[in-house]
């Protein structure tokens, strides 16, 4: 009976605690993973940060999922975007992973797709398979859209497919958006183009471990075509966000209406450490 | 940076019952780091509230949010009771540019809007220049999310705390964190709030209130015009990297530190049209504000501890009746 009260009151005394004390756990687990203490922080430590691949269900809001869905957003670009229609990642409602025996790794995604223009947004499902080994393939991707892919821009193409082809000059611009995130609204289908045709690359260079966007078009030039296409050259220089990187790349682009956007060359440049202005400037 | 640097002035000269300019440091070219100290003059020492802008040269945002930041508070302590209360008691600290000389070169012409780092020259037979600020801090430094080969934009530096930019906020904050009670570091692009640490395996012991915070922030940003903002620690939502300022800042034992990366989420990412300077400004101020409030009533404003000890009054005076009783028994 006694020991039954001390027990009850050491528990009592337990409850009302005192607000004082902090309390700071050297190792702790949390969801399974081996938590180190903060005081590893204070050293240089030698230890390898295993890098565990998330498998089965995903956090939507972590970076497995998120990467994953940035690679869905270039692969619909490069089927479905043009000068007047440019596609970008919303959300990601939910994620799953899972290994594909030695292969790879599977990727199922339901996110939200925002085309930037008509500023409509719809759902999609996607599939993202990323190879792994020796032979590395850019990602493969299956997608299915509920009614976003059908946004109908075919009269303001052709009517900026005409006017480019009935001008006699050919166009050229440089730094779309300039430094402070102007686009002359003349120059903004042609920097649309550049976002869809850098979707190219960013596609084809797309791992789990990276993160693209186009940072900025350095510049572009129209070259002169005797066929129906309209042909580009572009300087793009892209944002690779996990590396923090800005990476160039030199592109031939063409696009008319029916065949929509090509990239017929691609060129990565050197890193350029303190960039000069680029050679076809006035 | 000159508008800046006079604008910090003019501030000064209008408002000096409540502001002050510290210069706190300088430049690898040697241009001074300066911040402004806004509270209501106290005679003793105050708590404080940190928030430093433009480490990295190419987010332009940061910069102006600083600015943004400083006005609201000058223009809202008069007639807001509640920023009266946070002004009688506390100091903030708002550095609007740390890394000048970076934020200076990336202004020089189209060419170098997208640079970094700092401006300090590379080590001996280096072709390139510039450390990252945000990798050169003392915590865990120069072990993750980096590169030694020094043409790379996340280089550290040659060894922690060789910047004389991450020294600046290392000697006045190190000098001052009994007083700090929240140690806000600002970015773009991305739309996240991070806490940390940057390592994955490393908990803070608040991390838990660190996201509750954290996430009621974003949500008081959503509200504002619809952003959305990502809370959680590096490793989980971005990537891992070591010798960031957030991280030193809470292993000083600075309670909040958290990173903004404000707009946008890739559209226009580094060069953020003009016209969304005022929109990025409000919703980040908004997530600003709650950290701050939240931060400023568990110091000030103590319900919890009141009910803690009356709790416990009731408590012993219970257990005092139960020992009586037994032993009578």
């Amino acid at each position: 009976m006694r020991l039954k009260i001390i027990i009850v009151l050491t528990i009592l005394t337990g409850i009302t605690g005192s607000p004082s004390i902090t309390i700071r756990p050297e190792v702790e687990l949390v969801d399974n993973k081996q938590r180190i203490s903060e005081q590893n922080l204070v050293t240089e430590t030698d230890e390898v940060v295993e890098d565990v691949m998330a498998t089965g269900e995903l956090n939507p809001n972590h970076y497995p999922a998120q990467r994953a869905a940035k690679v869905v957003q270039h692969y619909i670009n490069t089927l479905y975007g043009s000068p007047f229609k440019v596609f970008h990642l919303h959300r990601v409602h939910s994620g799953n992973a899972e290994d594909v025996a030695d292969s790879g790794r599977k990727y199922q995604l339901e996110i939200s797709v925002q085309e930037m223009i008509s500023n409509t947004s719809g759902k999609c499902s996607a599939e993202v398979f990323f190879s792994r080994g020796d032979k590395q393939h850019s990602p493969q991707v299956q997608v299915m859209c509920e009614e976003l892919l059908k946004i109908n821009t075919t009269k303001e193409e052709d009517a900026f497919y005409q006017h480019l082809k009935k001008n006699t000059s050919l166009l050229s611009a440089e730094y779309l958006p300039d430094s402070h995130g102007h686009i002359e609204p003349d120059m903004k289908p042609l920097w649309h183009l550049a976002s869809v045709a850098s979707s190219f690359i960013m596609l084809n260079e797309s791992t789990q471990d990276t993160l693209f966007n186009m940072a900025q078009v350095a510049n572009v030039t129209q070259l002169a075509t005797e066929s129906d296409q309209l042909k580009f050259e572009y300087l793009i220089l892209l944002h690779e966000m996990v590396s923090q990187e800005i990476i160039r790349w030199k592109l031939l682009v063409s696009w008319c209406p029916p065949e929509g956007v090509k990239v017929l060359q691609m060129e990565k440049l050197p890193h350029c450490h303190e960039c000069e202005k680029p050679p076809n400037t006035n | 940076m000159g508008e800046i640097t006079n604008w910090m002035d003019q501030i000064v000269k209008e408002n000096p019952n409540v502001v002050t300019k510290v210069d706190y440091g300088k430049t690898y070219e040697n241009r001074t780091i300066s911040l402004l100290k806004i509270g209501s003059k106290s005679a003793s020492a105050k708590k404080a509230i940190w928030m430093d802008c433009g480490i990295h040269a190419r987010e332009w945002i940061s910069p102006a949010f600083c600015q943004y930041f400083i006005n609201q508070l000058l223009q809202t302590y008069k007639t807001d009771p509640k920023m009266e209360q946070m002004m009688k008691n506390m100091d903030f600290y708002v550095t609007p540019v740390l890394n000048v000389d970076g934020y200076i070169y990336s202004w020089t012409d189209n060419s170098t809007r997208l640079w970094r780092k700092n401006r300090t020259p590379g080590p001996e037979g280096c072709e390139c220049l510039g450390t990252d600020l945000n990798r050169n801090f003392d915590i865990n430094w120069g072990t993750l999310g980096i590169s030694f080969n020094c043409c790379s934009i996340v280089y550290p530096g040659k060894s922690a705390v060789s910047e004389a930019e991450a020294q600046a906020i290392t000697d006045f904050v190190g000098n001052r964190t009994d007083e700090i009670l929240c140690f806000l570091t600002i970015h773009s692009y991305g739309q996240m709030l991070l806490i940390p640490y940057g390592h994955p395996n490393v908990i803070a012991p608040n991390e838990n209130e660190l996201m509750e915070v954290g996430l009621a922030a974003a949500e008081a940003m959503k509200k504002v015009h619809g952003k959305q903002y990502t809370v959680g620690t590096s490793p989980d939502i971005l990537y891992s990297f070591s010798g960031s300022s957030k991280d030193w800042a809470r292993l000083q034992g600075i309670p909040f530190a958290f990173t903004f990366e404000l707009r946008d989420d890739g559209t226009y990412g580094f060069e953020l049209p003009e016209d969304q300077i005022q929109p990025a400004s409000e919703e980040a101020y908004s997530g600003a504000l709650h950290i701050i409030t939240h931060v400023h009533d568990k110091e000030f404003i103590k319900p919890t501890s009141t009910a803690a000890t009356v709790a416990a009054m009731l408590w012993t005076t219970m257990m005092a009746v139960f020992v009586t009783s037994t032993v009578i028994v």
